[in-house]
C-alpha cells in the first residue's frame, strides 16, 4: 500500500473546505455536485429513519391478534405514511440524488453535473414537497389513509387529507424529473476525453437508464396525481362509474408510472453492486456489455408490464395473457445480471469486507424477492395471493433487500472517500449479520402468512396466523438493532476513523484516482481515460 | 463553486429537449384517457362535440400558429443581431398568447353560463360519456391554458434580457429553448384542436 500522504481532520481537505461561504448556506445554496450528494444523502437517510420507525411500529401492532397499540384508522394512516415516505421520499430520489451526485460525475471524469444550478434546484424541490407532505400529516383531516397507492374512489371520498399529500409527492415527481434530464445530458455531453461508452463504470450505465425513466414515466405520474387533486376539487368525475367515468383507468395511469418507479429503485443498486463485486473479487467484470444492456433492456421491458397489478381488478384474458407474458419477460434481464454477478466471483480472489457482504445479501435476497415476484406476474398464482402478506414480504425482499441493501453497500463503499476516514470492520460485519438475518426472519415469515391467507393493511387478524406473526416482529427488531449498529459504526467511522488513501479497495474507476476526499474541481487535470472501468492491469492495481 | 462553466449549447439544447418530451408524455395521459373512453362513448362523445364552439377553436388555432412563426423568426433575427426586431416579433408572439388567453376566457364563459362545465347539474344529469367528454375537455384545455400562461410569462423574460443585451448573436441558447418551448404548446393544440373540436 502506498503510505497515506497527508491526513486532514474529518470534514476537512478537498471539497470540505472550499468557497467563501460559511455555515449552512455553503452546503444549501452549493452547486457543486458532491455538496449536493451529501445534501440528499442526508435528506434521504433522515426519511428512511423516520419510516423505519413506523415500519417497526406496524410491526409491533401485528404482534398481536386485536389491538396491541394503536386503532385501525391510525393504522391505516401508519402504513400510508411508511409507503409514501420509503417510496417518494427515501428510495426513489435516494441513489441518484446522493450517490448517483457524489459518484457520477467523477466517475465519467466531469468537474460536475450538465447542469450545477438544476442541480440545487432539485434538492429544493425535493426539500418543498417534502415539507408539503408532512404538512398534509398534521393538517386537514390528518395523514392519509389510502396506502401509498392512492387508489380511487377511496382516495376521493377519504376525509384525511389525501390532496395536500398528493401535491407534495407531485412537486417531488418534478424534482425527479429535473435529476433525470440533468443525468442523462451529463452522461451524454460530458465524459472526459477516451471515456466511451464502453467504457463507462456500469454504475453509470444504471444511473443513465434510471434516468430515462425518470424523465418518460414520471409525468404520468404527475397527471394522474393531478387528476385526483382535480376529482376532489372540481367533481370530474372521470374515476367515477356514476358519470361514465372508471376506477380501472386510474390504476391504469398510477401503475404506468409505478411499475417502472420500481426500476427507478432498483437499477443504480444493481450498478452499486457491479461495481462492489468486481472491485472485492479483484477482476475485471464478467460480461460488461451484457450487463450494461440489460439495464437499458430492464427499463424499456419494464415500461410495459404495468398491468400485471390489475390481474384482479378486472382486466379482460387477453390483457392479462399479455402482461403475464411480458411480466416473465422483464424477468430475462434481471437474471442476466445475476449470472454475470456470479460469473464474475468464479474463481476471483474475493476479500469478504462489508461492501462486498451487502452485494452478496444484495443477490441472494434480490433474487428471492424477483422469483417470488413471477409467483405474482403469473395470473393463475397472484389471483390466491394478491394483496396478502405474501406481496408485502415479496416486495421487502425487492426494495429493502435488493435497492436498500446495495444503498448499505454504496454507504460502505463510498462514503470513506468523501470523508477521507473509514469505518471499523468487526462492527460492520457484526451489523451485516444482524441485518441480513433479521431482515429474512421478519419477511420470509411475513411471505408464509400471506401464503397461508392473511391480507395485508389489516391492523388485525385471526388468532391462527398468531405465532408467525409474533416470529416477524421480533425478526423486525434484530433487524432494527443491526441497522443502529450499521450506522453508529459507519459515522464514527467517517468522522473518527481511521484515515485512508486514495484507493482503499483497490477499485480501478476514477473516483479512486484522485485525492481522498477529492478537490472541489475533483480533477488537477482533465483526466484523458486510457482502459475500462474493471481494467485493474491498466490502472496499474496488483 | 466551479466558476461560471463553459456554456455547452448542444448540452443545453438537450437538457432542454427531454424536458419538452415530460411536458409531452403529461399531456399524453390526459390523451390517453380520451381515447380509452371515446372507445367507450363513441355516441355520448359525438353530441358532447358537437356543442363545441368551432369558431372559437379555429381562430385560436391560427393564432398560435401564427405567434410559431413570429418566435421562430425571432430567432433568426437574433443571429443576425437584429435586436429591435426580435423584440417586436417577441412582443408579437406574447400578444397572440393574451389574445389566445382571451378567446379561451369568453368561450369558456359561455360554456359555462350554459351549464357545461365539471359537475354542473345538467352534466350530472347527462349521459355519463358526456360528462366524461366535458371533464376532459376542461382539464386539458385548462392544462394547455396554463402552459400559454408559462410560455408567454417565459417569452417575456427573454424579451426582457434580449433588450438588457445578454441575449445576442453570440448567446441566444435561452431564446431558441424559450421558443422551443412555445412550439411544444403550439404542438399540443395541434392535437387538442381536432379531437375537440373537429373530429367528433
Ligand atoms: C425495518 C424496516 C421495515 C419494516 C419493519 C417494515 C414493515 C412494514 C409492514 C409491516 C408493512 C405492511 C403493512 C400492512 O400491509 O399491513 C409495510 C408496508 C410497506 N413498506 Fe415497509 N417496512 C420496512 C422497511 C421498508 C422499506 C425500506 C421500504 C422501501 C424502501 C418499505 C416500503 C413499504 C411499502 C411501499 C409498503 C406498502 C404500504 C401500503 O400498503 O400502502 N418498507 N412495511
Ligand atoms: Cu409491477
Amino acid at each position: 500500500m502506498i503510505p497515506v500522504e497527508n491526513v486532514p481532520p474529518a470534514g476537512d481537505g478537498g471539497f470540505w473546505n472550499d468557497t467563501g461561504k460559511t455555515g449552512i448556506t455553503a452546503w444549501i445554496f452549493s452547486t457543486d455536485h458532491k455538496r449536493i450528494g451529501l445534501l440528499y444523502f442526508y435528506s434521504v437517510l433522515t426519511f428512511f429513519l423516520i419510516a423505519v420507525v413506523l415500519g417497526v411500529l406496524l410491526r409491533i401492532e401485528l404482534m398481536a391478534p386485536g389491538r396491541t397499540i394503536m386503532g385501525p384508522q391510525t393504522y391505516n394512516a401508519v402504513f400510508t405514511v411508511h409507503g409514501v415516505v420509503m417510496v417518494f421520499l427515501f428510495i426513489i430520489p435516494g441513489f441518484q440524488g446522493s450517490f448517483g451526485n457524489l459518484v457520477m460525475p467523477i466517475q465519467i471524469g466531469a468537474r460536475d453535473v450538465a447542469f450545477p444550478r438544476l442541480n440545487l434546484f432539485s434538492w429544493w424541490l425535493y426539500i418543498a414537497g417534502a415539507a408539503v407532505i408532512i404538512t398534509s400529516l398534521f393538517t386537514g383531516g390528518g395523514p392519509p389513509d389510502t396506502g401509498w397507492t392512492f387508489y380511487v374512489p377511496f382516495s376521493e371520498r377519504t376525509g384525511t387529507n389525501v390532496s395536500l399529500a398528493v401535491f407534495g409527492v407531485f412537486i417531488v415527481g418534478f424534482s425527479s424529473i429535473v435529476t433525470g434530464l440533468n443525468f442523462v445530458t451529463t452522461i451524454h455531453r460530458l465524459r472526459a476525453e477516451g471515456m466511451t461508452w464502453g467504457r463507462l463504470p456500469l454504475f453509470v450505465w444504471s444511473l443513465y437508464a434510471t434516468a430515462w425513466v425518470q424523465i418518460l414515466a414520471t409525468p404520468i405520474l404527475g397527471i394522474t396525481l393531478a387528476l385526483i387533486i382535480a376529482e376532489r376539487f372540481l367533481g370530474t368525475g372521470l374515476f367515477d362509474p356514476a358519470r361514465g367515468g372508471d376506477p380501472l383507468m386510474y390504476q391504469h395511469l398510477f401503475w404506468i408510472y409505478s411499475h417502472p418507479a420500481v426500476y427507478i429503485m432498483i437499477l443504480p443498486g444493481m450498478g452499486v453492486i457491479s461495481e462492489i463485486i468486481p472491485a472485492f473479487a479483484r477482476k475485471p467484470i464478467f460480461g460488461y456489455k451484457m450487463i450494461a444492456f440489460s439495464s437499458l433492456a430492464i427499463a424499456a421491458a419494464g415500461s410495459l408490464v404495468w398491468g400485471h397489478h390489475m390481474f384482479t381488478s378486472g382486466m379482460s384474458d387477453t390483457a392479462i395473457l399479455v402482461f403475464s407474458f411480458l411480466t416473465f419477460v422483464v424477468a430475462i434481464p434481471s437474471a442476466i445480471k445475476v449470472f454475470n454477478w456470479v460469473s464474475t466471483l468464479y474463481r476471483g480472489s474475493i476479500s469478504l469486507e462489508a461492501p462486498m457482504l451487502f452485494a452478496l445479501a444484495f443477490i441472494l435476497l434480490f433474487s428471492i424477492g424477483g422469483l417470488t415476484g413471477l409467483i405474482l406476474g403469473a395470473a393463475a398464482t397472484d389471483i390466491h395471493v394478491h394483496d396478502t402478506q405474501f406481496v408485502v414480504g415479496h416486495f421487502h425482499y425487492v426494495i429493502f433487500g435488493g435497492a436498500v441493501f446495495a444503498f448499505f453497500g454504496a454507504m460502505h463503499y463510498w462514503l470513506p472517500k468523501f470523508y477521507g476516514r473509514r469505518y471499523a470492520e468487526k462492527p460492520a460485519v457484526v451489523a451485516w449479520v444482524l441485518m441480513f438475518v433479521g431482515f429474512n426472519i421478519t419477511y420470509f415469515t411475513m411471505m408464509v402468512l400471506g401464503m397461508k391467507g392473511m391480507p395485508r393493511r389489516y391492523y388485525d387478524y385471526l388468532p391462527e396466523f398468531a405465532p408467525l406473526n409474533l416470529v416477524s416482529t421480533i425478526g423486525s427488531w434484530i433487524l432494527v438493532s443491526g441497522l443502529i449498529l450499521m450506522l453508529v459504526n459507519l459515522f464514527r467511522g467517517l468522522f473518527k476513523g481511521e484515515p485512508i488513501d486514495r484507493n482503499p479497495w483497490g477499485a480501478a474507476t476514477l473516483e479512486w484516482t484522485i485525492p481522498t476526499p477529492p478537490p472541489t474541481e475533483n480533477f488537477e487535470e482533465e483526466p484523458v481515460v486510457t482502459h475500462g472501468p474493471y481494467d485493474f492491469k491498466g490502472a496499474g492495481i496488483p | 463553486m466551479s466558476g461560471p462553466l463553459h456554456k455547452d449549447y448542444a448540452g443545453a439544447k438537450l437538457g432542454m429537449w427531454l424536458f419538452l418530451f415530460t411536458e409531452l408524455l403529461l399531456f399524453g395521459g390526459l390523451f390517453l384517457l380520451y381515447a380509452a373512453y371515446l372507445a367507450r362513448y363513441p355516441r355520448e362523445f359525438g353530441t358532447a362535440g358537437g356543442q363545441m364552439h368551432l369558431g372559437f377553436g379555429t381562430l385560436n388555432t391560427v393564432i398560435l400558429i401564427t405567434s410559431s412563426l413570429l418566435v421562430a423568426m425571432a430567432v433568426t433575427a437574433i443571429q443576425r443581431n437584429a435586436r429591435r426586431m426580435v423584440l417586436w416579433l417577441l412582443g408579437g408572439t406574447v400578444l397572440c398568447a393574451a389574445v389566445f388567453l382571451f378567446n379561451k376566457y369568453l368561450e369558456w364563459s359561455d360554456e359555462i353560463g350554459k351549464g357545461i362545465y365539471p359537475n354542473s347539474p345538467k352534466l350530472v344529469a347527462a349521459p355519463p360519456g358526456e360528462s366524461v367528454f366535458f371533464s376532459l375537455y376542461y382539464l386539458t384545455v385548462g392544462l394547455h391554458g396554463l402552459h400559454v400562461l408559462i410560455g408567454g410569462t417565459l417569452l417575456t423574460l427573454v424579451a426582457v434580457r434580449v433588450q438588457r443585451g445578454t441575449i445576442h448573436a453570440g448567446d441566444y441558447v435561452l431564446l431558441e429553448n424559450g421558443a422551443l418551448y412555445w412550439h411544444l404548446v403550439d404542438l399540443v393544440w395541434i392535437f387538442i384542436f381536432p379531437l375537440y373540436y373537429l373530429i367528433l
